[in-house]
This record gives C-alpha cells, structure tokens and sequence, in this order.
C-alpha cells in the first residue's frame, strides 16, 4: 500500500470540500452521457461536443449559476459605475447625523461618522471586486504556470517546489497578511492584492502540477510525443487544454474566499485603511457602536457575505459542470 | 511503522526550517524593531546602538536567525523588548489558545460529523438541501462578522453570555468564542463528511456487512463512518493549525487573551521576538499534527499500512 502523503491528500480535501449539488439525477445522467469510451455523444449538428460546450449547457440550466451570476453581473457593474445607483460621495460625511437611522435619500441610514452607510456600500463593492479578480488572476497564472511545469518536467525543480509549498502552507494566512502587510504604508489594493497572490500561489500550484501528471500519461500525450512534439506544444496544445479545469474550479471558490480576506484583513487594520472604501473597513469602524447603530454594521456585512457567497456558489456550480465525477 | 515516522520527521526538517526563516525574513522587514522602543520619541544613537548590540540586532540576519534557533532547541524563545522572557507569555497564551481550539475542534467533531452524516445517508431529501444551504450561508458569511453579530445578540442584547472573556477565560465562556472560530470549518467537516458518506454507501464492504444482518447503527458507526472519516480527519488535522493561528480574529472580537492576541501585539509593536517565537510554535504544532493524521490513517482504514 502506499503511504498516504499528506499534501496529496490535502488537495483532495480541497477539491471535494466544497462537494454539493443541487441536482442529483440530472448529474448523474449526464455523468453517463460523458463515460470516456462510452457511446458518442453527438449534438444536433452532429460535432462530438466538448467538455466545454458541455459544461455550458449544463450551466445554463443550473439556477444556482444564473442567480451567482447575476449577482456578479450587478456587483461588477456597480464596482465599474457605482454613480449608477448613487448620487452620494461615501466620502461626504456630516458628523451631525452620526448614527441616525434611516432616512429619505438615506435608506441604511448614518455610521459613526455620519456617512451615509447606502453610498459606502455600494462604493465598497470595486474594493471587493478588484481585489478578488486582481488576486484570483494573479495567483492562477502564477501558481498553474509554475505548477505545471513542475508536473510537467519532475525532477528536481518538481521536489523544490514541493517543498517550497509545503512551507507555504505552514505559515497561517491572516497572521502572514499581518506580518507583511503591518509595514505597507501604501493605501491601494496592490499591496493587498500582491500579499495574496505570493501567500495564494501554493494552492493552485499543487492543482495544476496533479493535473498535468494526469494528463501527462494520456495515450495522444505519448503519441504526440512519438512524433517528435517539442515539450512546448505538448503542454500548451496538448496538456493544459485537459488540465486547466480544475484550477478554473478552484480558482473561482477562491475568489470568495479572498474578498473575505481582504475584508479581514481591514477589519484587523493592516488591509486598506481609511480614507479608502471597503466593507471589512467600515464593518471594523462600526464595530464599536454595535448597539446604538448596528444597521451601519450590519449592511456591509450583509454586502460582503452575499458577494463571497455568490463566487463560492458560481464555483460549486462551475465546478459540477466541469467535473461531474466529483458530485 | 518506525521507520516511516522516522522518515517523516526527517521531512519536516526542511519545511520546519523554511517556514521559520520566511517568518523571520518577514517580520525583519516589518522595520527598525528599536523604533517602536523608545515611545514616541526617536532613539538617541547611542542608545540605538546599545539596544542593537544587546539584542544582536547589529549582526547579518542568518547569523540573528541561527543564533535564534540555536536557542530555541534549549529552550530559550528570546526576551521580548519590555524584558518579560516569551516563554512567559507563551505559559500565558497558550493555555487560553489551546482551550479555545478544543471546543472548536470538539464543535466541529460533534457537529459537523452528524450534520454529515445525517445529510450523507439523505441526499436530495430537504434536510440534505437545506443544511447545504446552511453550510454555504455559513462559509460565506467572514468569522469577523459572524463573531460580532453573535457577541451583539447573545452577550449585549440577549445577555447569554458575556460580551468579552475574562482573562482566566475558563471553558464555560468559551464557548460561544469556541463555534465562532470553528464555524467556516464546521461547514467544511459537515460538507466533507457528507460527500465521503455518500460515496462510501455504495461500496461492497458496506453491503457485505447489511448482508450479513448487522444493524445498521452497527452498520453506519463501524463500517461506513470509519473509513469515511479519512478525508475529515485530513481537514481537521490541518486545521488545528489553522485554528490556532486564525485565532486572531476571534481572540480580538471576544478579548481573549490567548495566541492571537500576543501575536497581535506583538505584529503592532514590532515586537520580533515574541512574533517569531509564537509563530515557531505554531508551526510545529502545524507539523505535528499533520504527521498524527497521516499515522491515524492506518488506525480508520485497516486496508492501510506502513511498512
């Protein structure tokens, strides 16, 4: 029997961690459609479909996915265009109507320092959604690329990096965001971003490097080899089309998870500070007068927990569709 | 079974060695560590000077991190710069910590394994649906937000509990500190336990043992739960952790003197030694655990063994 590695394992646990489904028949239908081997799946015009046309198809018909995704649509477009649905600057700020309820023209009422909570929100949404794109982006080119070569080539660079991720997953997040980021004296998103992206880059390298070892020894892999490919387009033409989706996968329920972080990171102070818009910024600055005005709290918040749900739940749905082995 | 242990602690060495140095190199670039010593006021140079030397500050930094755990493997974690030794704190912190990481790893036994369980055996039944929905809810909603608004409504408006911990923080107020810091992974466990259930009920081994007239709690504790708990006690493993380090949030929300809150501190005050010190700790604890996981393995599933 071999030993169970604990890095194998643990990315396991991350695939499967977030397993569910809404659908159970459906899936396993198209499970059998899908067998490798199976009897040819044709569509209307009689092309063998892809798994992504596949996925597409079983997306559009996936509530879960069209709801998450119209809440991204609209979390997108206000971070674009917040003057969209607001004519406040979350800036203009009138200490005199501090913590006061709602009002007209300021349905979630007043925080502490007498901004209007409705403006802040919605402003809060491009933190949010630049952070989570920026960092999720970063971390899946980074951590696929050097992932991949790694599963790709072995050897030596294969074992370093093993190694290097292993060290990576040792150091708890928020206090390695503390540590590094208590010195940033910059108030943009790229530090946080950057922070992110290097503590971030382990997960997804781990994903790609198991699943360009799966693709690896796939037989058009070994006959494209035998006919003299170069390594270059055996991985960009050949492997990383097979194994690009589960980094996607988990790459998108990634995403939530760092808006959350983000969020925490500003709650303890070392994330963006004001004079910036975040929500974890003015969850944190609430905080305080929890009892006298727990609406400035708790709209951010309710903001923030419905964004990073709507990405986890567009992953868990991405994720059925790519992947229906893992249901 | 020897051997492998042997091998794996050889194994940790590297990463053991590599976490430390990177925490070390980070905290070192969180600046002058003497800055934050003299108040607000700027050092005078000698004074400067003189705290560099008797901190062994002035030397090059591999050198301050050989010295550093050179000490550490006897048992000295350095001075913290207001002369307490961290040892102390750590006699203060960590007992606090650890209390708090067992409720929460005892909510996420308790709980998360039956909500598991229960979903796992009744999938596409509304309670499967609905505790789903409860679990993604759950992951979604950031521990910062959910320790404030359960510290709002128990200990402010409700007045369960006491809005902040005393700083004996005995088992009894720790609770509710206990399901905030567990309640991400809680849903994680529950989801995990579930799936693995669900894959494990159609294997032979189970069939064979409903064939054979077991009863089925027999059934579900021995046969399908054990080998489906694998993957759970994977997770749990590298949450302890996990836990322990995140505690910062929680320990803040609830003022509980622990871990998070030194580290905290100590991240602010730029106090290096009481930051690499904690953090070395954790990250054994972080090594171990993982290595009890890997050896509880053959104890859940008997097809595993280690030669």
């Amino acid at each position: 029997m071999p030993e169970p590695s604990s890095r194998d394992s643990r990315g396991a646990v991350a695939g499967t961690g977030m397993g569910g489904t809404m659908d159970l028949a459906a899936g396993e239908a198209a499970t059998l459609e899908r067998v490798p081997g199976g009897p040819a799946s044709t569509g209307p015009d009689s092309r063998p479909r892809s798994l992504w046309s596949d996925a597409w198809r079983d997306l559009r018909r996936n509530p879960v996915f069209l709801l998450s995704a119209l809440v991204i649509l609209f979390l997108v477009l206000i971070s674009v265009w917040p003057s969209a649905i607001t004519s406040g600057n979350p800036l203009d700020c009138d200490l005199a109507k501090a913590q006061d309820g709602s009002s007209p023209g300021h349905p979630f009422g007043f925080d502490g320092q007498g901004c209007d909570v409705y403006t802040r929100t919605v402003y809060g949404a491009r933190t949010s959604v630049t952070v989570g794109v920026c960092a999720t982006l970063g971390v899946a080119v980074l951590g696929s690329v050097l992932g991949g070569l790694a599963g790709f080539f072995g050897g030596a660079w294969d074992a370093v990096l093993s190694r290097i991720t292993d060290v990576f997953f040792a150091i708890p997040v928020v206090l390695g965001g503390l540590v590094l980021l208590s010195v940033v004296t910059s108030n943009t998103v790229w530090p946080v971003i950057g922070f992110m992206v290097l503590l971030g880059w382990p997960q997804i390298s781990r994903i790609a490097r198991g699943s360009v070892i799966t693709a690896r020894q796939n037989d058009y892999v070994q006959a494209a080899r035998a006919l003299g490919a170069s390594p270059a387009r055996l991985l960009l033409r050949h492997i990383a089309p097979n194994a690009v989706a589960p980094v996607i996968v988990v790459a998108t329920i990634a995403l939530g998870t760092y808006i959350s972080l983000e969020a925490t990171l500003s709650y303890l102070g070392v994330g963006l500070k004001p004079p910036s818009v975040s929500w974890g910024i003015d969850i944190s600055a609430a905080s305080p007068y929890i009892r006298n005005a727990p609406h400035a709290l708790l709209w951010p918040s309710g903001a923030l927990a419905i964004t990073v749900l709507a990405f986890i739940m567009l992953g868990d749905a991405v994720r059925d569709a790519l992947d229906p082995k893992l249901r | 079974m020897g051997r492998y242990v042997v091998r794996r602690l050889l194994q940790m060495v590297p990463v053991f060695v590599g976490a430390t140095l990177l925490i070390f190199l980070m905290v070192n670039v969180m600046g002058d560590p003497i800055a934050g010593l003299c108040g607000e006021r700027q050092c005078d140079a000698a004074t400067a000077a003189q705290l560099r030397s008797e901190f062994g500050l002035d030397q090059p930094l591999w050198q301050q991190y050989a010295t550093y755990m050179g000490n550490v493997f006897t048992g000295d974690f350095g001075t913290a710069f207001n002369g307490q030794p961290v040892t102390e704190l750590m006699a203060a912190a960590f007992p606090v910590t650890v209390r708090l990481t067992i409720v929460a790893i005892l909510f996420e036994l308790v709980v998360g394994i039956s909500l598991g369980v229960l979903t796992g055996l009744s999938r596409g039944r509304p309670v499967d649906t609905g505790v789903l929905l409860l679990t993604l809810v759950v992951i979604s909603v950031p521990t910062f937000v959910t320790g404030l608004v359960l510290q709002l409504l128990l200990g402010v408006e409700w007045g369960w509990i006491k809005p902040s911990v005393s700083p004996e923080a005995p088992y009894g107020e720790l609770i509710v500190p206990g399901l905030v810091l567990a309640s991400v992974s809680l849903a994680y466990v529950t989801r995990l336990t579930r799936t693995s259930i669900a894959e494990n009920r159609r294997s032979d081994y189970v069939r064979t043992a409903v064939a054979k007239g077991l009863p089925r709690r027999r059934v579900i504790v021995r046969h399908l739960l054990r080998t489906s708990l694998i993957p759970v006690v994977t997770f749990i493993g590298t949450d302890i952790g996990a836990l322990m380090g995140g505690a910062i949030v929680t320990e803040r929300i609830f003022n509980i003197h622990g871990v998070g809150f030194q580290l905290y501190q100590g991240i602010l005050r730029q106090n290096t030694q009481t930051v690499v010190g904690f953090v070395t700790v954790l990250v054994l604890v972080f090594l171990v655990a993982n290595l009890v996981v890997d050896l509880l393995y053959a104890v859940l599933d008997p097809r595993i063994r280690y030669a």
